[in-house]
C-alpha cells in the first residue's frame, strides 16, 4: 500500500512537470487575461495611479458614443454582407469540382492559395486592383464600357469592397471542407434517387444538401464567428476614423491604442464582443459535440 | 466508376457540354485565384511610370528585376523577411515542445485533475484572441509574478503562441490512439516517461506532427494584428506589420517595391503549400469531419 502511494505521487510530479509549461503559458496568456479583462471593464487604468473601480462607468460611456452603434452596425453588415457572397459560393463551386472528372487538384490548389499569403499583402494588392486611376477593375470595367467605381473610396461601395476582399481570400477553406463532405455521401443514394426519376435538381435537394447539413451549420457558424472579428480589411485600406468601415475590432483597438488611450473602454467593448462571439462559439461546440 | 450528383452515363453523352463547363471553371479559376500572382510579380518588375499610366499593360513593356534587389535592401524587406522567420520558427519550436509535452501528460500519463486542466485549456478555444488583445497586450507588457516587459521582444509572440488549445485537442487525441501495450512493454524493458515519448510515441506521430507544424508556421507567418500591438519599435517588426506600414505610407514607398515586398512575403507559404499541399488540404478535410 505504501508503496503504491509513493509511486502515484511521483508519477503525477513526473505528469505534472511534462505540463508545467503548458499549464504556464495558458495561466499566464488564456486564463489570467480573460480575468483580467472582465475586470479590466469596470476599472479606470491611466498608468500613473493604480488602476481604481468606476463600477458600469466604462460600459455608460461606449454605449454613449456615437461611434459605438456605427461599429456594431458595420460590423453586423459586413457578416451579412459575407454571408450573402460567401457563404453559398463555396459551396455551390464545391459540388461543381465534385461533379467534375478532370483538373479536381487544379481547383482546390487555385482556390486554397489565397489562404496562404500574408493578410496584409491581400490587402494591399487588392487596394491596389482597386485604384479608381490605374487599378486593375476599373480598366476592366472601362473596357467593357460600365459604369467606373470609387470601390473602398466611396462611402456606399465601401463595405462591399472589403467583403470582397475578405470573400476571395477565405473561400478556399470552406470549399476544401465542403468537397471532404460530398465525397462521403454514398454514391448508390444517387443512383437510386435517379432510378425513382428524382431530377438533377431533387437530387441535389433531397440527397445532397441533407447530407451536407451538419457541415453547412457548422461553416455557417465558424464564418459568423470570423466575420464579425474583421479588422485588418478595415484597418489597412480604409483606416481607423472612417464612419463608414469602423468595425467593432477597429473600435477596440482605436479606443486602447490610437485615440483614447483608454483600456477601460476598450475592455468593456471586448467583453461585449466576447460575450456575442461566445454565444456562437458555444452552439458550434455543442453542434461538433453531439456528432461525435 | 465514381457515382456522384450527376450520373457517368450522363456526362459521356453530354461530351461536349461537359468540356464546355471544365473549360470555362478552368478559365474562371485560372482568372480569379492564379491571375492575381501573375499581376503582383509582374506588376514589380514594371518601370514605375508603366505602373501609373492610365491604361495598365497586360505584359511588361519595361523589364527591372533588380526592383526586387532594391526592395529587399533599401525598403529593407531582407530584414523584416529574416525577423519574421525567425518569429515563426520560434512560434513553432515552443509550440511543439510545449504543446506536445503537455498533450503527452494528458493522453497517456493521466495525472490527477488532468481531465480539469484539459477542460480549462478547452476552453480557451472559446475566446476569440481577439476579444483578449487588451488584457494580453498587458499581460505580455508586464507579465504576472515573473515582471517581464516582452514589448519589442521574440517572447511576446513565442509564448502566447505556445498557448494553444487546438494543438493541444489534436495531438492529444493522436496519443491516445496509440496503444498503451506498447508504452507498458517498454516501460517493463526499464524505460523511463520521457524515453517512451521521445522513442515510441513521437515517431508514431509524425502525420500529426507535421500537420500541427505546418499550421504553427503557416499561422506565425500570416500573424498581423498581435505583432502590431506588441511589436512596436520597427527594427523588430515582422514583415506583415511593415509592410502595413510602408503600405500605409504610400507617397515615401516606391510603389514597385512594396509589390515586390508582397510577393517576398508570399513566397515562403506558398512554397510550403506546393510541397506539403497534400498534408495540408487533406488534414483540413479531415478536421473539418471530426469537427
Amino acid at each position: 500500500m505504501q508503496r503504491v502511494g509513493v509511486q502515484q505521487v511521483k508519477d503525477n510530479l513526473t505528469a505534472y512537470g511534462f505540463m508545467a509549461a503548458g499549464i504556464a503559458v495558458f495561466a499566464l496568456f488564456s486564463w489570467y487575461p480573460l480575468i483580467r479583462g472582465i475586470i479590466l471593464s469596470f476599472q479606470q487604468v491611466n498608468f500613473v495611479t493604480d488602476p481604481y473601480w468606476v463600477g458600469m462607468e466604462n460600459y455608460q460611456t461606449i454605449f454613449e458614443d456615437p461611434l459605438f452603434w456605427t461599429a456594431w452596425k458595420n460590423t453586423l453588415k459586413f457578416t451579412g454582407l459575407a454571408l450573402l457572397l460567401g457563404y453559398a459560393v463555396p459551396f455551390f463551386l464545391a459540388v461543381l469540382i465534385n461533379e467534375v472528372r478532370h483538373a479536381k487538384g487544379f481547383f482546390r490548389v487555385t482556390v486554397y492559395l489565397p489562404l496562404m499569403l500574408p493578410p496584409i499583402v491581400v490587402v494591399i494588392l487588392w487596394q491596389y486592383f482597386y485604384d479608381p486611376g490605374n487599378g486593375l477593375f476599373n480598366t476592366v470595367l472601362r473596357g467593357l464600357h460600365l459604369p467606373e467605381s470609387q470601390w473602398h473610396q466611396s462611402s456606399s461601395t465601401a463595405m462591399l469592397s472589403l467583403v470582397l476582399i475578405a470573400t476571395w481570400s477565405n473561400m478556399g477553406g470552406a470549399l476544401i471542407m465542403y468537397l471532404a463532405a460530398l465525397q462521403n455521401i454514398p454514391g448508390e443514394l444517387y443512383e437510386a434517387a435517379e432510378l425513382e426519376g428524382a431530377s438533377v435538381w431533387q437530387r441535389l435537394r433531397h440527397v445532397t444538401i441533407p447530407h451536407m447539413r451538419f457541415i453547412l451549420l457548422v461553416l455557417l457558424l465558424l464564418q459568423i464567428v470570423a466575420t464579425m472579428q474583421v479588422f485588418i480589411e478595415p484597418y489597412q485600406l480604409t483606416g481607423t476614423t472612417n464612419p463608414d468601415t469602423i468595425t467593432v475590432m477597429v473600435l477596440i483597438f482605436r479606443y486602447a491604442f490610437t485615440i483614447n488611450h483608454d483600456f477601460g473602454m476598450a475592455a468593456a467593448m471586448s467583453v461585449l464582443l466576447f460575450v456575442i462571439l461566445g454565444i456562437f462559439t458555444a452552439l458550434y461546440l455543442r453542434v461538433t459535440r453531439e456528432r461525435e | 466508376m465514381e457515382r456522384t450528383l450527376i450520373s457517368p452515363m450522363f456526362l459521356k453523352r453530354h461530351r461536349v457540354a461537359y468540356f464546355t463547363v471544365l473549360i470555362l471553371m478552368i478559365t474562371v479559376f485560372a482568372i480569379v485565384f492564379v491571375f492575381p500572382f501573375y499581376w503582383m510579380i509582374t506588376s514589380a518588375l514594371k518601370d514605375p511610370q508603366e505602373v501609373i499610366q492610365p491604361t495598365p499593360t497586360l505584359i511588361p513593356q519595361s523589364f527591372h528585376p533588380e526592383t526586387y534587389a532594391k526592395a529587399w535592401n533599401n525598403l529593407k524587406i531582407g530584414h523584416f523577411f529574416l525577423n519574421t522567420a525567425f518569429y515563426a520558427l520560434g512560434s513553432w519550436l515552443f509550440q511543439i515542445i510545449i504543446d506536445v509535452a503537455a498533450a503527452y501528460a494528458l493522453s497517456k500519463l493521466r495525472p490527477v485533475f488532468g481531465g480539469v486542466i484539459l477542460g480549462a485549456m478547452l476552453a480557451s478555444l472559446m475566446l476569440p484572441m481577439t476579444a483578449l488583445l487588451v488584457p494580453a497586450y498587458l499581460t505580455v507588457s508586464d507579465v504576472p509574478i515573473f515582471g517581464w516587459n516582452l514589448i519589442n521582444t521574440p517572447w511576446a509572440l513565442w509564448l502566447p503562441a505556445a498557448a494553444n488549445a487546438f494543438n493541444i485537442y489534436v495531438l492529444k487525441r493522436f496519443f491516445d490512439q496509440i496503444p498503451v501495450d506498447i508504452l507498458d512493454a517498454a516501460a517493463i524493458d526499464g524505460a523511463g516517461k520521457f524515453r517512451l515519448l521521445w522513442s515510441i510515441v513521437l515517431p508514431l506521430s509524425r502525420p500529426v506532427l507535421a500537420v500541427t507544424s505546418i499550421f504553427a508556421l503557416v499561422g506565425a507567418w500570416k500573424d498581423f494584428l498581435w505583432p502590431l500591438l506588441v511589436l512596436q519599435d520597427p527594427s523588430v517588426q515582422n514583415l506583415s506589420v511593415a509592410l502595413s506600414r510602408m503600405g500605409a505610407t504610400s507617397g515615401v514607398t516606391p510603389f514597385t517595391q512594396l509589390l515586390a515586398g508582397l510577393v517576398f512575403a508570399s513566397i515562403p507559404m506558398v512554397v510550403v503549400f506546393l510541397v506539403f499541399q497534400r498534408h495540408i488540404l487533406s488534414g483540413l478535410a479531415a478536421g473539418s469531419m471530426k469537427g
